[in-house]
């Protein structure tokens, strides 16, 4: 394992609402402003822009929103929030290359008041904005219209193999809300749930998904400014990037992964974990705190398995022991995930990574020093300095 | 429009290019999936080329109509007018070795539980195409 190239040295958001009443311009160049202050650097010396193909905002328009004098690289990644952690594998290849020196990270949307990710339609076009999800064309005629009703798909088989309840679900749904009740940027700040409220709540997708299961729909912005490891000496409160991950492997589409052969287990996740763990030396046993993209539980559950922090089937198990606590083997998603805090689409989870090995988190895991964000296909490994 | 295509809600295919010969052999009441005339893999969904062999030669071929589902889920909310809700929704692994997204209808939906023995019928959509769908069948001891 070679030292850092790259590192995120500022984070910043809006509020996470449920209506901004604003446009998702404004709230990504309110999210960048904040970033880069917090960064102690100016728009001046950005020269970098990625975000994701389904992101609305206009490069152009950003740039003329934020007065950035000259933009040498712009990308986006495709795979919606599955590839919510390639932005920092595009920022750290654009920085390795040298075609930029700082970059920033962003994504905008307005998942409630906006484009609203849980709404059926049935008028979307065959596919969506490179998001990786083709569902539209084959599931819309058949009322399989949202992301919860493609995903309980996968979920049900999964369930069925390995005898997970939806209320082995709803114990990590506790520990979500507990950890979103002390967080005072959360949807659910100051409202956790008992087991039974879990299992309560109203069935979204009957077996797999409950309403408690689900991600919010959010309205907001995140951003992260990121430059070399050298250049992040010289700032407040670097975060070394130890490696980044991309995993689009054959036939496994992002949200309606109807087609492979097992669909109880995330192959692009296996093959992620290879790359993140096996193919450098660090270790699942370094991992401090984790961020898993929980846009459903379910999910959660089999990315664990997948990621090999505990076998097939055994996810239930780990979580009922307690793992995802704040003392527990595997402190996750401390900010309350996708779940609890809200849906930026994935990239809140890597704020929240870089807030906890600086150590200045709501919900602080002691001692965290290495943290793994994974968003199923995308995923990288952060380091304190 | 007659009275009963009137009745009919549930929304016609979304077509292109690459999917229109799977749509058009169900409109005419086939199930047909996609197979590579020159190596003679099957794939669903339907695409332009064969990832095997790379051959442009890709036709709908008509299969059996059989066989066993893979998952399924009880989709209760949010709910659209097109639907009867609970929606049945079920990945059905066909005889032939490839699976698709559908319904599954003429089934109570407690009694849907997966590797239940299915068979392809077809139910009308809008703009008087139909698509497939699938009910139980008894299969002989």
């Amino acid at each position: 394992m070679t030292g850092a190239a790259a590192s995120v040295v500022g984070i910043g958001q809006t509020e996470f609402s449920k209506g901004a009443g604003r446009s998702e311009t404004q709230l990504a160049a309110e999210a960048i402003v904040a970033a880069l202050h917090d960064a102690g650097l100016t728009t001046d010396d950005v020269d970098g822009l990625v975000s994701y193909t389904i992101d609305p905002v206009e490069e152009t328009e950003l740039v003329r929103a934020l007065g950035i004098p000259t933009i040498s690289w712009s990308s986006r990644v495709p795979y919606g929030g599955g590839g919510s952690q390639g932005v920092l594998q595009h920022a750290s290849a654009a920085l390795t290359l040298g075609a930029a020196r700082v970059v920033v990270a962003y994504r905008a949307c307005k998942a409630r008041t906006g484009a609203r990710f849980g709404r059926p339609a049935v008028n979307r076009a065959a596919t969506s904005s490179h998001t990786g999800t083709t569902a539209m064309q084959w599931a819309m005629p058949y009322g399989i219209l949202t992301p919860a009703a493609w995903m309980s798909l996968n979920s049900t088989r999964y369930m069925h193999t390995y005898g997970v309840t939806s209320a082995d679900f709803g114990r990590a749904v506790v520990q979500l809300r507990d950890y979103a009740a002390t967080n005072p940027a959360a949807h659910f700040y100051g409202r956790p749930i008992t087991l039974d409220d879990h299992q309560n709540s109203r069935w979204i997708a009957e077996p797999a998904i409950r309403l408690f299961d689900c991600c919010q729909e959010t309205d907001g912005a995140v951003a992260l400014v990121i430059t070399s490891a050298d250049r992040a000496a010289d700032t407040q409160a670097p975060v070394d990037i130890a490696v980044t991950g991309s995993a689009a492997i054959f036939e496994e589409e992002v949200a309606s992964n109807h087609y492979r052969p097992d669909l109880t287990r995330m192959d692009g996740s296996v093959t992620l974990a290879e790359q993140l763990f096996d193919a450098t030396g660090i270790s699942r046993d370094d991992i401090d705190v984790a961020l898993i993209y929980d846009a459903f539980t379910p999910i959660l559950f089999m990315q664990l398995e997948a990621l090999g922090f505990c076998k097939p089937g055994e996810a239930k198990d780990f979580v009922a022991d307690g793992a995802f606590g704040p003392t527990g083997r595997l402190p996750c998603n401390p900010n309350g995930g996708l779940i609890g805090e809200g849906y930026i689409h994935g990239l809140n989870l890597t704020v929240e990574a870089v807030r906890q090995l600086r150590g200045t988190a709501a919900n602080q895991i002691t001692g965290a020093r290495t943290a793994l964000v994974s968003a199923s296909r995308t995923g990288v490994v952060l380091r304190a300095r | 429009m007659t009275a009963a295509e009137s009745e009919v809600t549930r929304p016609a295919p979304i077509l292109t290019e690459d999917n229109e010969g799977y749509w058009a052999e169900a409109a005419q009441g086939r199930l047909g999936v996609q197979r590579c005339a020159q190596c003679g893999r099957r794939q669903h969904p339907p695409r332009p080329m064969c990832p095997a062999c790379h051959s442009l030669d890709q036709r709908i071929a008509d299969v059996a109509g059989t066989g066993v589902v893979y998952s399924f889920s009880l989709l209760h909310h949010p709910q659209h007018p097109a639907f009867t809700y609970p929606v049945i929704a079920v990945l059905v692994d066909l005889d032939e070795g490839v699976r698709v997204a559908s319904n599954l209808v003429g089934v109570d939906p407690a009694d849907v539980r997966i590797g239940l023995p299915v068979r392809v019928s077809f139910a009308p959509a809008k703009d008087d195409t139909a698509v497939p769908v699938f009910e139980p069948r008894t299969v002989s001891a």
